[in-house]
Formats: C-alpha cells, structure tokens, sequence
C-alpha cells in the first residue's frame, strides 16, 4: 500500500468539504457564514509554501550533488506550487470582496502575496530562458533559495511587523487567540493536512511525466 | 378582470413569502446545504477520479518507457 497517503488525501478532503459546511462556526459579523472560508482559502497557501518549500530543499540537494532529478523535482513542486497561490490569490479576492469591501485592497499580505508570485513567475521566466541543462539547474536553484527568502519576508515577516487586515497579522489578531474555537480546529487541521498531500500527489506526477519526457529526449 | 386580481394577490403573496426567508437558517432546516454539499462532494470526487486515472496512466506508461 504506497498509496495509502492518496487515500488518506480523498477521506480528509471529503471530511474537510462535509464537516467545513456542516459543523457550527463561531458567530462573526461582517464575517458570517463566510468564516467556512478558513478551510478551503488558507489551505491553498499553506500548501503552496509546502511544495516551493520541498522545492527549494531540491535546489540546494541539486547544488550540493549536481544531481539533475534534483532539479527537475525543484521545477515541479514550484509549477504545481504557483497553482495552488493563483487559488489563494483568486479565493482570498472573492472572500475580501464580500468582508472588506473591495476585491483587492492594499494591505501587506495581499501585495506580499502578489509579489511573491511575481517572484515564482520570474523564476519559470528564468528556466525558459537558460539552454544549457547543467547552467540552468545551477542558476534556477540559486534563484529559488533567494525566492524562498523574499516568501518569507514578504508572506512571514513584514505582515506581522506592519498593520494588515488579515488575522495573526500586525495588531490583528489572529484565528487562533479565540476566532478559531475547538470546532473549526477540528476541521481546519485535516483541511490543510488534505490539501497539502493533495498539492504532493500533483506535484509528484507532474515530476514523474517530467522524468519521462527526459528519458524519451535522451 | 377577477382572475387578474387573483394573479396579482398570488404574486403579491409570493413575493413577501420571498423576502421573509431567512437564508442560512433556511438552507438548514428545510435541509438544503445538503443539496450543495452532494454537489460539491461530486465535483471533488470527479476531480479526484480524473487524476487518478491520469496517475494510472502514466504508471503504464512509465512501465512501457523503463522495459
């Protein structure tokens, strides 16, 4: 059974899709029935920084060895990657719309977020354009731990240490201090564990078509 | 001009039956957030099948390429 993570993946998703509509939420307002949102929005990101995470865990593997699987794995996790924080992006939009009052407004963490796609998007640019294989692998992966510094401090960093309208965030305070109650835990948690296996198992087919259009142009 | 009058009442009566339905209150005692729920659960489970038959796919053809 090597596949058991797929199926752990469809039961938790299905639990997340059923018990997020179904179990009571705390009563908010402005936020209301929108709240649910938690379980599917926050997830995208977190499996987002999942795979450009393992990804960058490639690069330096493919800097250390120059072991090209390595970097094919790298590429991989950041294209399923960038799918999951266009989600995020798209989702959190039609969530502000309907809370805050604008399909994008400035705050830290929406540019931050914008940003730091722009930055993944530069280093899918960057690939296009190196021809040489062993170049390439080098200089993408040295790209893509600089990428993953500038995620932090723009995702991490700076919508903690300045006024955002999102929660946990500058003086906001966050779902967990006593939004997130022992109900919405019980949902959130398998919800980001779900979509993170689900983000893995895309990822990791995308890696296994890479490795075999390789071996066929070789 | 009598049946007009009745149509109108019917609308009429329609139309505040409309507006004093409580949404989500609505959507769960008369039980139909389970209407969107199997909706969903289709679509998830749709996409899921769909991407398991592409992982099968591409283990045969893993197994064809590696022989």
């Amino acid at each position: 059974m090597r596949h058991w993570w797929k199926a752990l993946a469809i039961i938790l998703l299905l639990y997340t899709l059923i018990a997020g509509l179904l179990i009571p939420v705390p009563k908010q307002v402005i936020l209301y029935e929108s709240i649910r949102n938690l379980y599917f929005h926050v997830p995208m990101w977190f499996t987002m920084i999942f795979l450009f995470f393992m990804s960058v865990i490639n690069s330096v593997k493919n800097l250390s060895s120059n072991n090209l699987t390595h970097d094919t794995k790298a590429k991989e996790l950041v294209n399923a990657g960038i799918v999951f924080g266009v989600l995020g992006i798209i989702t959190g939009s039609i969530w502000a719309k309907y809370t805050w009052g604008a399909w994008w407004v400035n705050d830290v963490k929406l540019n931050g977020s914008a940003i730091t796609m722009l930055i993944y998007l530069a280093y899918v640019v960057l690939r296009g354009s190196l021809e040489d294989e062993q170049k390439r692998a080098r200089i993408s992966a040295v790209y893509n731990i600089f990428a993953f510094v500038l995620l932090l401090v723009f995702i991490g960093i700076l919508p903690r240490v300045t006024d955002s309208l999102h929660p946990g965030n500058g003086g906001n305070p966050g779902f967990n201090n006593y939004d997130l109650d022992d109900n919405m835990k019980l949902v959130f948690y398998p919800a980001v564990l779900g979509w993170i296996l689900l983000g893995w198992w895309i990822a990791s087919i995308r890696i296994r078509i890479s490795n075999l259009s390789q071996k066929l142009e070789a | 001009m009598k049946y007009l009058n009745l149509f109108t009442l019917l609308l009429v009566s329609i139309a505040v039956k409309a507006e004093s339905v409580q949404m989500a209150e609505t959507m769960r005692s008369e039980g139909k957030i389970y209407v969107v729920i199997a909706v969903l659960a289709i679509i998830l489970l749709g996409l899921i099948v769909y991407l398991i038959t592409i992982d099968k796919k591409l283990g045969k053809l893993e197994k064809e390429i590696n022989n």
